[in-house]
């Protein structure tokens, strides 16, 4: 691969990472890649191909389900999460993770916002309100819900219900967010809302995104993965993927000849 | 006779029949309420709650005793089997989802449900009567607890398995534990519909008196001693039905008033929860 031209810090290293579900589906083949510190990087390839199922692996959604088995490594700051003594609670307020579909606590729009900072063990009443007003200013939705703080999360729209939950995720000040196809759900207007809200967010944290919308990953991503079968095909600057790809299959995939 | 109209003929046969078979049943169904409602009202006073029973044959008193007996009994039964039935239905849904062991223990709770009341009676008098040598409240709320806990564990597990997937994952992703996922966010998602299981459990075990009869038996006195027998209102209704006092007869009317009366609002209140969560 190419020296990138932006020299930022590696995030996450990913190395001969193999993947088995319990039913002993290979579902990835010797993955090996960087995530870069602060950027935006994007998985695409077409269904099925394993995007989702590496994304679940950096913060070990896998473990939710007995059977699943992983191979390899995968570096955080220093420390391999894939090695049995890693504490999955921690991490995962480490590594934050927003899903396809909304998913809002049935509890109000504050306390949806709250609960991670509660969980964090942030208690008092002042202090939770300081960090749920900052966190719904920076997901963009304060002006949406200052006034219905109280109001059920599920009153919201599905557009608003994803950026509390982006906000929620947000709260508990993560060092990665994972995205699993954040807008596929959403209208255009939601979507270019979320997309906004990328730009913004990603000077403060490192964003990894699924995304079957290739227009959505040239947009946003400076790197982009491109997975076929379970197997990286190509890793590379975003710019790089969709001008001038090294390898025949992302050239044909990116313009549309197959997926 | 034609194709057409012997189609119309077999379908006004077969509406008029079924027709007639609903009404029968609802026949039934009008005719005991009317008649409890009717003969309860009746006899109903305010003596019959404040009052303990007057010496046999002789008029007037009340039914204080089984009044507070039923709740008291009700109350320890539901203290007793609600916890146990929403911690295995936990159980069952959470922690043991999809093992063969989970999928056991719901079917033999579905036969559980099914068993007759009568059984469960016979079995607490062995465990809880016959060694401790007399009846007593305690077996009474243990024989209804053991009728509620496979409904409520039912219903918990179903509502549990009803949370999508989505939410628990989202919960585990912010770093929570499982103890935290299950109870601030799973149980909240399905609060309702387990509410509503209690109730109907409650309304369940409220009207029955086979189990009753072989453990907390009756007491013509007002006690509040879980540990000796204790008077309900189903047992009561028995004994004074089959009696030989009229002022028993018309009591045992009352007592069956209220009681239905409680079981209806019971059960009208868990319809409208339900009602209320899937608009």
């Amino acid at each position: 691969m190419e020296v990138p031209l932006v020299l930022a810090q590696i995030e996450l290293r990913v190395k001969g990472l193999n993947f088995y579900y319990s039913g002993g589906i290979h579902a990835l083949k010797q993955i090996n890649l960087q995530v870069y510190s602060k950027q935006v990087t994007a998985l695409i390839g077409p269904s099925g191909c394993g995007k989702t199922t590496l994304l679940r692996c950096f913060n070990r959604m896998h473990d939710l389900y007995p059977g699943n088995r992983y191979e390899g490594e995968i570096h955080f700051v220093k420390d391999n999460i894939l090695s049995p003594d890693t504490d999955l609670i921690s991490l995962r307020s480490r590594i934050g993770m927003v899903f396809q579909k909304p998913t809002p606590f049935p509890m109000t729009i504050f306390y949806n916002i709250a609960y991670g900072l509660k969980l964090k063990g942030v208690s008092k009443r002042a202090e939770l309100s300081e960090l749920v007003e900052k966190a719904l200013l920076h997901s963009a939705l304060w002006d949406e819900v200052k006034d219905k703080l109280n109001s059920s999360a599920y009153d919201l729209s599905g557009g608003q219900q994803q950026r509390l939950v982006i906000a929620r995720a947000l709260a508990v000040n993560p060092e990665v967010l994972l995205f699993d196809e954040p807008t596929s759900a959403l209208d255009p207007i939601s979507t270019s809302k979320i997309e906004e809200l990328f730009d913004k967010i990603k000077k403060e944290v490192t964003i990894i995104i699924v995304t079957h919308n290739m227009q959505q990953a040239a947009r946003i991503s400076d790197w982009t993965g491109f997975l076929m079968l379970g197997e990286l095909v190509e890793f590379d600057t975003t710019d790089k993927i969709f001008t001038a790809p090294a390898e025949k299959l992302t050239e044909d995939y990116v313009t549309g000849r197959f997926g | 006779m034609t194709h057409e109209r012997r189609r119309k003929i077999e379908g006004i046969i077969a509406l008029t029949f079924s027709t007639l078979a609903a009404f029968l049943g609802l026949f039934w169904l009008v005719f005991i309420l009317g008649d409890v409602l009717i003969h309860g009202v009746k006899a109903l006073n305010l003596g019959l709650f404040i009052n303990d029973p007057a010496p046999a044959g002789v008029d007037g008193g009340g039914l204080r005793n089984a009044f507070i007996g039923q709740l008291m009994i009700t109350i320890c039964a539901t203290l007793i089997g609600v916890p146990v039935g929403v911690l295995g239905g936990t159980f069952l849904a959470e922690y043991a989802r999809g093992r063969t062991i989970a999928r056991i223990i719901s079917i033999l709770a579905d036969i559980m449900v099914s068993v007759p009341s009568i059984v469960i009676g016979t079995f607490i008098y062995a465990v809880l009567v016959k060694p401790i040598g007399h009846f007593n409240g305690w077996a009474g709320a243990f024989a209804l607890a053991i009728i509620m806990i496979p409904v409520v564990l039912r219903t918990t597990e179903d509502m549990l398995s009803l949370v999508p997937w989505t939410i628990r994952e989202a919960a585990f992703a912010l770093g929570a534990p499982y103890y935290k996922v299950i109870t601030q966010v799973v149980y909240r998602a399905a609060a309702t519909g387990i509410l509503t299981g209690i109730l109907l459990s409650i309304a369940r075990v409220a009207g029955e008196t086979a189990p009753l009869l072989f453990t907390s038996f009756n007491n013509s006195f007002y006690s509040l001693n879980m540990n000796g027998p204790i008077s309900s209102l189903t047992v009561t209704i028995f004994q004074y039905a089959m009696g030989p006092y009229d002022s028993w007869h018309s009591q045992a009317w009352a007592a069956a008033f209220v009681i239905t009366i409680f079981i209806l609002l019971l059960t009208i209140t868990g319809r409208l929860i339900i009602k209320w969560r899937y608009r």
